[in-house]
């Protein structure tokens, strides 16, 4: 009898458990973000938890990378370019229950183009040149001189709309006006964020999403494989991909990322301030090699700082061709002795701390001697990207069309090109689609040409996911990780 | 029948680990390939005429850079037990020549180094001072000094109590020279087994650092980073793993046995004992 008791109450469990949906997702990611406010940091990793999560703008980049309103629902330009009148969406609250309204756009973006503003992609706010509130649902933004990428830039991460009460404390407590708020964060292992009741579009499916933190390749495969991620949207072991494609349980994402993935040399440190040098260092490396090896085959070469999925790329993978004579010709041309070492920081990620030892062995070849040092990721912020205090650095660059920081006065690798910056002032300031594209051409073949870094690969996105989930990004066209259209199949 | 195999124990592990040193020895002038020479067309190849235990995810040979593991290991290991012993055995026999408060010091502080796990001791060591082959050593090193100072103690302690001792101080000998000419040399089977003991257990610690990266930095080989690397690979290559596995495991054992059979072939108290 209390056998057969028992067999009920297992069973009615067993139906129970298989009548509830899952309605939470566990979201891996490689590297923890240093903060949590995306207008003030440049890590990427910022607006992979936050974006579209958290914190919205007034536009947003969708999966395809189309810019689609969000808390503006729509939008009129005026006929020169200069004048961009937004609908805002009412009834819309923070977290905290502030409402949203013109006065927290006027706030967002004069803090972000403020002289004090520590937003790290400022230069997409300096074309603004006021913002007034004609009524509290329109916002009316005027720019100093026509910018063909506005609206696209105002969806970034780093556009998004922060109330006055609480941007002082966003690093640590996000409040945002997304359909997620921002639960728990415990550091060096994960963020919690729970379903925002009073969100003003769909409610999400999901109840509570984390995104927990694992760099280690091996690590992240065993989490995926039990069970404790269910979504590893860049996932560290590309290797292992085809284990899981044969793995009914799990569903595998292979697309697109905007990652440009470079070998950054500080241009202001010898020898890399020799073009001679650094065009060496680009004949140097088997990029074919380096993606199979690094990557298992995953990604895509690049001549320039541009993925050949965005608008405009040129091909630029034939310039320097993999020629070790060629760049040991270079090197002993330059004066650099056989055997000269150069120092590589390695940041956590695989393409990072793989990449660096095939390229270590690859400048092997030609005579130059890499000291690899593997660094954590905050310490790569603070000295290699903050501080420009390195030789070399493998890193991928996942910001959209993000040509603009070679024209920067002051970007850690120290790039510094009056014809480049003329160039890219030409770029901005163009409005005929037509000339814009041929200057993005133009701007590559500068890029390429000087070769401040040597550019390696596409970062492929290749993604591994319960199979049940619905609704994740095939490609990532900007640094983030939109979990409110996600939901599990029964 | 004993005899015949303590001596066993003696050969097989003196045996293996005198391959292993010839091997780490080789490595130094002669591998096969160079151990950092990557080949990505043939990269994670099987066991080949060419690459008599493959290559890896670079197409690096694998028995080269088992081979170069091997020299990096054995020293990460020698020079974390020179560093143990160098430290452990004065402190232990001065503990032990002067009892009293400084050998309760000494043993309490020693005690309280054993209530923290060796292994965490070292990740948290070469954690704080930045990882690599050279923090590797200090931090197993470190953790190898109370075992060194306990055992030296221990041992000379027995040997103090004895008659030529007594005969030596009687004859006005300084404390410390009474240390260095006789006490040292009556408990250095001791020590040679001890150390025997701790080199296999440095192995293994230098394995599991650089399994966590906090040991030996890339590109020169280590055993334990090759296992992590093979890690992912496991379903692809799984030999990958197999390898360092087993070149860990050979190691550990021949220096085990060594010590096994040294214990009984130098210990006369173990011998009499059985």
């Amino acid at each position: 009898m209390t056998r057969m008791l028992l067999a009920v109450a297992l069973g009615a469990t067993l139906l129970a458990g298989a009548a509830q949906a899952k309605d939470t997702l566990t979201v891996g990611m490689v590297l923890e973000p240093p903060h949590l406010d995306p207008t003030a940091g440049a890590a990427s990793a910022i607006r992979e938890v936050t974006y579209g999560n958290i914190y919205e703008g007034l536009t947003r980049i969708d999966h395809r990378g189309e810019v689609r309103p969000a808390l503006a629902e729509s939008w009129s330009i005026s006929p020169d370019g200069l004048t961009y009148k937004f609908r805002l969406i009412g009834g819309v609250k923070f977290h905290d229950g502030t409402p949203f309204d013109c006065s927290i756009v006027k706030f967002s973006y004069e803090r972000a183009v403020a002289p004090d503003s520590v937003n790290a992609q400022k230069q997409l706010f300096e074309p603004i040149e006021s913002t007034t509130c004609p009524d509290p649902l329109t916002a009316v933004v005027k720019l100093k001189r026509p910018t063909s990428l506005f609206l696209f830039d105002m969806a970034w991460g780093d556009a998004v709309m922060i109330s006055p009460k609480s941007a002082a404390t966003n690093k640590t407590n996000p409040v945002g006006t997304g359909p997620f708020r921002f639960k728990q964060w415990i550091k060096g292992d994960r963020v919690e964020m729970v379903r925002n009741p009073d969100y003003w579009g769909a409610q999400p499916k999901l109840k509570a999403v984390t995104f927990k933190f694992i760099a280690d390749p091996a690590a992240a495969t065993a989490a995926v494989l039990a069970g404790d991620i269910d979504a590893f949207p860049l996932f560290p072991a590309p290797e292992a991909i085809d284990q899981f494609k044969s793995d009914p349980r799990f569903a595998v994402h292979i697309g697109t990322t905007e990652g440009k993935t470079i070998l950054a040399l500080n241009n202001a440190r010898k020898p890399f301030d020799d073009i001679r040098v650094r065009r060496a260092l680009a004949y140097a490396i088997d990029r074919k090699a380096l993606i199979d090896a690094a990557q298992s085959g995953y990604g895509k070469p690049i001549g320039s700082h541009y993925v050949p999925t965005d608008p405009g790329y040129v091909d630029l993978t034939g310039v320097y061709p993999y020629d070790p004579a060629k760049a040991k010709a270079l090197l002993a041309e330059a004066g650099i002795k056989p055997g000269t070492e150069i120092t590589i920081m390695l940041p956590p990620p695989s393409y990072a701390r793989r990449g660096g030892e095939v390229i270590a062995a690859m400048l092997d070849q030609v005579g130059i001697k890499a000291k690899l040092v593997p660094i954590e990721w905050a310490q790569w912020l603070d000295q290699v990207f903050m501080r420009s205090d390195f030789d070399a650095t493998i890193i991928s660059h996942t910001e959209a069309r993000d040509l603009d920081i070679y024209a920067r006065d002051k970007y850690y690798f120290n790039y510094h090109s009056p014809q480049y910056k003329a160039l890219y002032q030409k770029f901005v300031e163009a409005i005929d689609p037509k000339t814009q594209l041929d200057l993005i051409g133009q701007l590559q073949k500068k890029l390429a040409d000087d070769e401040p870094n040597v550019f390696l690969f596409a970062l492929a996105k290749v993604g591994v996911a319960n199979a049940k989930l619905r609704g994740l990004w095939d490609n990532d066209p900007l640094p983030a990780n939109v979990v409110a259209g996600v939901s599990w199949a029964d | 029948m004993r005899g015949a195999w303590r001596s066993r124990n003696l050969l097989a592990g003196g045996a293996i680990t005198a391959l292993m040193v010839l091997i780490a020895l080789v490595s130094l002038v002669w591998t096969p390939y160079g151990p950092t020479q990557i080949d990505i067309v043939h990269r994670l190849a099987t066991p080949s005429a060419a690459h008599p235990l493959g290559t890896d995810l670079f197409g690096r040979d694998e028995l080269s850079m088992l081979m170069a593991g091997a020299q990096s290991s054995l020293s990460v290991a020698l020079i974390a037990v020179i560093v143990g012993a160098g430290i452990g055995v004065p402190i232990g026999a001065f503990a032990a020549a002067r009892g009293g408060v400084p050998d309760d010091l000494v043993m309490r502080a020693c005690d309280l180094a054993f209530a923290f796990p060796a292994l965490l001791t070292a990740v948290m060591i070469t954690a704080l001072a930045g990882p690599g082959a050279i923090n590797a050593m200090l931090a197993i090193g470190i953790f190898n000094i109370p075992v060194f100072a306990r055992i030296t103690r221990g041992a000379a302690r027995g040997v103090w109590g004895r008659e030529f001792i007594l005969a030596a101080r009687a004859a006005g000998r300084h404390d410390t020279a009474i240390t260095v000419l006789h006490v040292l040399p009556n408990i250095a089977a001791v020590l040679l087994v001890q150390a025997t003991i701790q080199f296999a257990l440095a192995i293994v610690a230098d394995a599991g650092l650089s399994y966590v990266g906090l040991g030996t930095q890339p590109p020169q080989p280590s055993w334990g980073r090759m296992l992590n690397d093979a890690q992912t690979f496991i379903w692809r290559a799984p030999l990958l793993a197999v390898f360092p596995g087993l070149a860990i495991t050979f190691a550990v054992l021949g220096l085990n046995l060594l010590g096994d059979g040294l214990q009984d072939l130098l210990d006369p108290r173990v011998r009499r004992a059985r």
